[in-house]
């Protein structure tokens, strides 16, 4: 299956902290690829580059070195006018529910933005597009009136996915979807995305410590330590004692310890 | 004081704040004895670190506190600032999410840890500066004797974390409370820390109220387990029983939302539909929280809510129809998966 997206030798650097400490090299050669209904982990320790390398894939970041290839074209090769047009297709989902919705924009409002924006807005199909993406994604469509405020945490995630949807994706970065969310709605918003995965085929580049989901959810597990990737493998690696990195052991042997109690669960 | 293991008895605890017409805690009960580890699990809003504070006599200033809280047999609920100072620190210790809220930035660790010593013993400056180096030592900080004297900021957020811990434990209380004392770390030192902090307190004795809303947490580290929803206990009991066979359906609904340990062809997951109550619903909610959400809720659950009653031995629920549930009431949830 031909990549949605290919990422070859990814390479982003932060000036240092002062005008003569050298820059900081948050992700050194990165190369992954993400097909057309795959999900792609990117897993492994605070400041191991993750977040960083799904905000270059987006080009929500130049990088500076490497190469995003998206559908076959070279998004570094092109200056900003060019890839502007193909930004609809590549979305981004944060973890911070409310964080990532304007407070004053009606939740409706907030998912025709980026149609606005892009000037694709036509106000006869539009506003039965919107109602039709809050049923998508498990929303009374009533709540479209509603500010951001008085939706739950988990329910301004699903709006945060409408709004990523509606620009018609191939390609969705999400950045921890369901850390910040309660656990007794997290399962109902990995459905969510596995389901709209399944009906879309949408690719997927997933960004998430918690092992337990990522091993549930992901086909593919990239894992990353202090920039780069150490090892890519199949999402069920992440089951039981098979030989993998020793970087991803320890991520494994920290996310499910041995019991101390008797407690042992799932 | 007929059961002299009992070290902590809360009984009915409200919590109200009168001028914004909340309840966050609408009656809350439980004991901890000497030495035991109980879990206070609930997701946000459901009372949980605000029981914790109460029991602390850290509620907010502006917080009407009602029901009991003993501690060592004495009822200590809207007790004064003078009766908690006695307290804090050598009978009743606090371990915040965040190390940064209680450490203060212009004082060298040591300094805190040393004047912590002193609050409550006659010890002098050169002992209790010795004491700060060793239980500095105690929790994992290298080269201690040179770290006490470093600031807060000059420590990483788990070295921190491991200051406070040193901190709380370091007059050997009989009670810690911790409040998510992991949350704010990175999630491959939060197991190192929930361990360092099981070896200080079965090394010491104390026990623990242990406020998080992480179910493995609290299979690791807890001996028994008060689920919370919404501002009351539904469900408690020693752990192993009660996340093996809960008996509640939302304990069962959370249990069966998890990812399984073993790989799964069908990615979905059982889910609870819907979401838990807003703060201000509560104020004029009959019957079950949870009931909106229950697959097996009835008309009697929306107008009665259910008393926590004994189902097995040390394990409650509150369910009016906990008797009915199937043996593993997690089926409950795999139909009616919502998307």
């Amino acid at each position: 299956m031909n990549p949605v997206l290919s990422v070859r030798d990814l390479t982003v650097r932060y000036p240092g902290r002062s005008r003569r400490a050298a820059p900081v090299t948050a992700v050194d050669r990165v190369s992954f690829d993400v097909a057309e209904g795959e999900t792609l982990a990117l897993i492994g320790p605070s400041g191991s580059g993750k977040s960083s390398t799904g905000a270059a894939a987006l080009m929500l970041r130049r990088p500076d070195g490497g190469e995003v290839h998206f559908d076959g074209r070279e998004l570094t090769a092109l200056d900003e006018s060019a890839i502007r047009p193909l930004r609809p297709l590549l979305q981004p989902v944060f973890q911070d529910p409310y964080g990532s919705l304007s407070p004053r924009l009606r939740i409706r409002d907030a998912i025709a933005e980026p149609l606005r924006v892009q000037g694709r807005w036509d106000p006869k199909t539009g506003p039965d597009r919107v109602t039709h993406l809050l049923e998508t994604v498990g929303l009374d469509p009533r709540l479209g009136d509603r500010l951001p405020h008085e939706l739950s945490g988990g329910q301004c995630q699903r709006v945060g996915i409408a709004r990523a949807l509606v620009s018609e994706p191939r390609l969705l970065v999400l950045d921890e979807p369901v850390s910040a969310l309660d656990p007794s709605v997290r399962a109902g918003v990995l459905n969510l995305l596995t389901g709209l995965q399944e009906g879309l085929g949408l690719a997927y580049l997933f960004i998430c410590h918690d092992l337990a989901v990522v091993r549930h959810v992901a086909h593919r597990v990239a894992v990353m330590d202090g920039g780069r990737i150490v090892e890519t493998l199949a999402a069920t690696a992440l089951y039981g004692r098979g030989e993998v990195h020793p970087r991803t052991r320890e991520l494994l042997t920290s996310a499910f310890p041995r019991p101390r109690t008797t407690g042992a669960m799932r | 004081m007929t059961d002299r293991q009992l070290l902590l008895s809360v009984r009915d605890l409200h919590v109200t704040f009168p001028e914004e017409r909340l309840t966050p805690v609408r009656g809350v009960s439980f004991d901890v004895r000497k030495g035991e580890v109980l879990a206070l699990v609930g997701e946000t809003g459901a009372g949980k670190s605000l029981t914790a504070r109460a029991v602390l006599g850290m509620a907010p200033p502006t917080a009407r506190l009602s029901g009991s809280v003993e501690f060592r047999g004495r009822e200590i609920l809207g007790a004064s600032r003078a009766v908690y100072a006695g307290l804090w620190g050598r009978r009743l210790a606090f371990v915040p999410q965040d190390a940064l809220s209680v450490l203060s930035p212009v004082h060298t660790v040591g300094d805190q840890l040393a004047a912590a010593v002193r609050s409550v013993s006659g010890t002098g400056r050169r002992a209790a500066r010795d004491a700060a180096v060793a239980a500095l030592e105690q929790v994992g900080i290298a080269d201690a004797a040179r770290r006490a004297r470093a600031y807060p900021h000059e420590f990483s957020g788990g070295m921190r974390q491991r200051a406070v811990l040193a901190m709380a434990m370091i007059n050997e209380p009989d009670l810690v409370v911790a409040d998510e004392p992991t949350t704010a770390l990175d999630p491959a030192r939060q197991e190192q820390v929930l361990e360092l902090l099981a070896e200080l307190r079965e090394s010491s004795g104390a026990a623990m109220l242990l406020v998080t809303h992480d179910l493995g947490v609290v299979a690791h580290h807890a001996d028994r387990v008060l689920v919370l929803y919404a501002g009351r206990a539904v469900e408690a009991g020693p752990v192993a029983d009660v996340l093996a066979r809960p008996r509640a359906p939302y304990t069962a609904g959370l249990l069966a939302s998890l990812p399984p340990d073993t790989p799964a062809v069908d990615r979905r997951l059982p889910a609870i539909g819907g979401a838990p109550p807003a703060p201000y619903e509560l104020a004029d909610l009959k019957g079950c929280a949870f009931a909106p959400r229950c697959p097996r809720a009835d008309d009697h659950c929306r107008t009665e809510a259910p008393r926590p009653e004994p189902a097995a031995d040390g394990h409650l629920v509150a369910c009016h129809h906990w008797r009915e549930l199937p043996a593993a009431p997690q089926q409950l949830f795999t139909e009616g998966t919502t998307l």
